[in-house]
């Protein structure tokens, strides 16, 4: 590999590890907070890029302006599913995580029914230019997504250690009970924490529309190296997400660029066998998953 | 014990007459489907084994694919005859299963579903990846049929039907059994109270090991069995979709019987049968099933039909429920 290559598979990897702390950091802030994970995180994510295909490629409305409504939209699905799935299942991991799973045969089914099954959605990219740094070339919306994640995870980890709201989540997240007796609102805390989540995944899903096939099964891409990340990460860790992230998004890229997908994929499984193995909390995990 | 079976008898028997005159009278495809279906159930059966305690894997349908894989390649390659090829997919599949359980064990409740995931999606994606001998994305094509014996062509649909029937109700008894013995038990109590479990001298991890392996030998008989009628297999079948698919069975029919997974593979295959005009939308309606269930009937239709049994025979007695 030379050194242009290794520096475009780089900055790939940069945008692929901001993507994926995106959707993880989500997943893994609303599993601390309730201890119930979202199956259909991966159909989020895939929400977010047809709200921008559909808004901006279709509707020809400014690509920001896209992103945004998409992060809107998704944040409120997100906020539905606290209350229609995750409230009634509540205390039963199983049956929370299983119900998901049925919501995104949902989500699939009707975004196929409404723009089609099969072939992808073609989204024109809104930045023609390529973004040149010592001689290699990458493709500027493609980087976009690391400011945006930036901006984004600094702001929500910020939010948690400085603001009132922020820390009621981290301590709904240490000990519900003692939360609730402080005057919490668990109600109030876990829809907040899936409102994040959900927004996290629709704008990551809008950032990434123009680059991504968009498909009715986009989602089922995302979802398992999502799930991968949270559990390196340590379950219920924000900045565990994010690190993981990092180590996911180098290994994946450059093991794809080297070999293939599928190779890549495997390597991933097994770092994660293997962290299971030697720390089963993940790496910033306080108790064993 | 005894008297529990013994009420079983009375409607098991002639429901198994039933399935013994019903190919004769049927197209040939109903009986294929029945095929499909005699392996599902035992698939289904087998899953409940490992939930006992409590662990909610999501390779199950990979080690069904084991022994699919395992069994197909043994025949088509060594010409090893089908009696010899199931039992060994399923020991096979057991084998696979004692490698994930590994890194499995350490984790419970979400982290363990996720990793049976990931690791099933490893032991599949390596089907992908590697072509001799597994023919990669493609699968194996061309597996043989089940040979003749005697007067009798176990390739022809109804003989094979009687086969996969007998082995269902084989394999059936052998997990009726286990369910019912010290093992069964003390699986369940890994469930309801680990800790508990664990002061009375249960090993949890190596009940929880064992309970995976055994599961896993049950599904890749399974798996052995539709792969000798299909004739062919590849990776695509053994995906995640497939396993929500098998988790809705087994969630809508119930595990608190041992009846209660069969229940659910003949009330969603018939569901399924009836939406074939509904090809598109299928998986929706999979999915609506499922969160109602989770939502409202989390225990699945045994348990209702328990509670409505005995509120009815409560009444009947006069007494209060």
């Amino acid at each position: 590999m030379d050194l242009t290559t290794a520096i475009q598979t780089a900055a790939n990897a940069g945008a692929a590890s901001c993507m994926y702390a995106m959707i993880a950091v989500g997943l893994s802030l609303a599993f601390g907070v309730m201890q119930m994970a979202n199956y259909a995180h991966g159909e989020f994510f895939m929400a977010g890029a047809y709200t921008v295909y559909a808004m901006y490629a279709l509707g020809g409305m400014p690509y920001w302006a896209a992103i945004a409504a998409g992060a809107g939209i998704v944040a409120v699905l997100g906020l539905a599913v606290e209350r229609g799935i995750f409230r009634p299942t509540r205390g039963n991991v199983l049956a929370g995580f299983m119900a998901t799973a049925g919501l995104a045969f949902i989500i699939q089914v009707f975004v196929g029914e409404v723009y089609g099954w099969g072939l992808m959605r073609y989204i024109p990219k809104p930045y023609m230019i390529p973004f040149e740094f010592l001689g290699a070339s990458v493709d500027f919306t493609r980087i976009l997504i690391i400011p945006a994640a930036v901006a984004s995870i600094g702001g929500l980890i910020f939010f948690m250690r400085r603001f009132k709201l922020g820390q009621a989540l981290r301590a709904v997240a240490q000990d519900p009970e003692i939360a609730s007796i402080q005057g919490i609102s668990i109600g109030k805390i876990t829809a907040l924490a899936m409102g994040i989540a959900g927004g996290l995944a629709g704008f990551a899903g809008g950032l990434m529309s123009t680059i991504y096939a968009v498909t009715p099964t986009l989602g089922h891409q995302v979802i398992l190296p999502a799930f991968i990340v949270v559990i390196v990460g340590g379950m219920g860790s924000v900045e565990g997400a994010v690190l993981a992230s990092v180590i996911f998004g180098f290994a994946h890229t450059f093991v794809t660029t080297v070999f293939d997908a599928v190779v890549a994929n495997m390597v991933v499984v097994a770092i994660m066998a293997i962290v299971l193995i030697i720390r089963p909390q993940g790496i910033m995990g306080r108790v064993a998953v | 014990m005894s008297q529990f079976k013994q009420g079983h008898i009375t409607w098991l028997l002639p429901l198994i007459i039933g399935l013994c005159i019903m190919p004769f009278f049927v197209r040939t495809y109903t009986v294929e489907v029945a095929i499909l279906f005699f392996t599902y159930i035992i698939l289904a059966q087998s899953y409940r084994l490992v939930n006992t305690t409590g662990d909610w894997s999501l390779c199950h349908y990979v080690l069904f694919g084991v022994g699919a894989y395992t069994t197909g390649l043994l025949s088509k390659s060594f010409g090893i005859p089908i009696w010899a090829t199931i039992p060994i997919g399923g020991a096979i599949a057991s084998l696979v299963a004692l490698a994930i359980w590994q890194p499995l064990i350490r984790t419970k409740g979400f982290g363990f579903f996720i990793a049976s995931y990931a690791l099933g999606e490893l032991v599949r994606l390596i089907w992908v990846k590697v072509h001799n001998p597994f023919g990669g994305p493609r699968g194996i094509i061309d597996i043989p049929y089940p040979p003749m014996v005697g007067p009798v062509d176990f390739s022809k649909p109804i003989p094979y039907y009687f086969m996969a029937m007998g082995t269902m109700l084989g394999m059936l008894y052998l997990m009726y059994r286990i369910d019912q013995t010290r093992l069964g038990d003390s699986w369940k109590a890994i469930h309801s109270d680990p800790r508990l479990a664990a002061s009375m001298g249960i090993n949890v991890r190596n009940y929880r090991l064992m309970a995976g392996m055994t599961g896993a030998f049950f599904a890749g008989i399974a798996g052995g069995l539709l792969v000798h009628r299909l004739g062919a297999v590849d990776p695509r079948v053994f995906d995640i979709i497939s396993m929500v698919y098998l988790v809705i069975w087994v969630v809508v029919g119930g595990t608190t019987t041992f009846w209660g997974p069969i229940l659910g593979v003949s009330v969603m295959q018939a569901v399924f049968e009836a939406t074939r005009p509904l090809l598109e939308i299928r998986p929706a309606i999979f999915g609506s099933i499922l969160i109602v269930f989770l939502i409202f009937l989390p225990d699945g239709l045994d348990d209702a039909i328990i509670r409505i049994r005995a509120r009815f025979s409560s009444r009947i007695r006069g007494q209060p429920t």
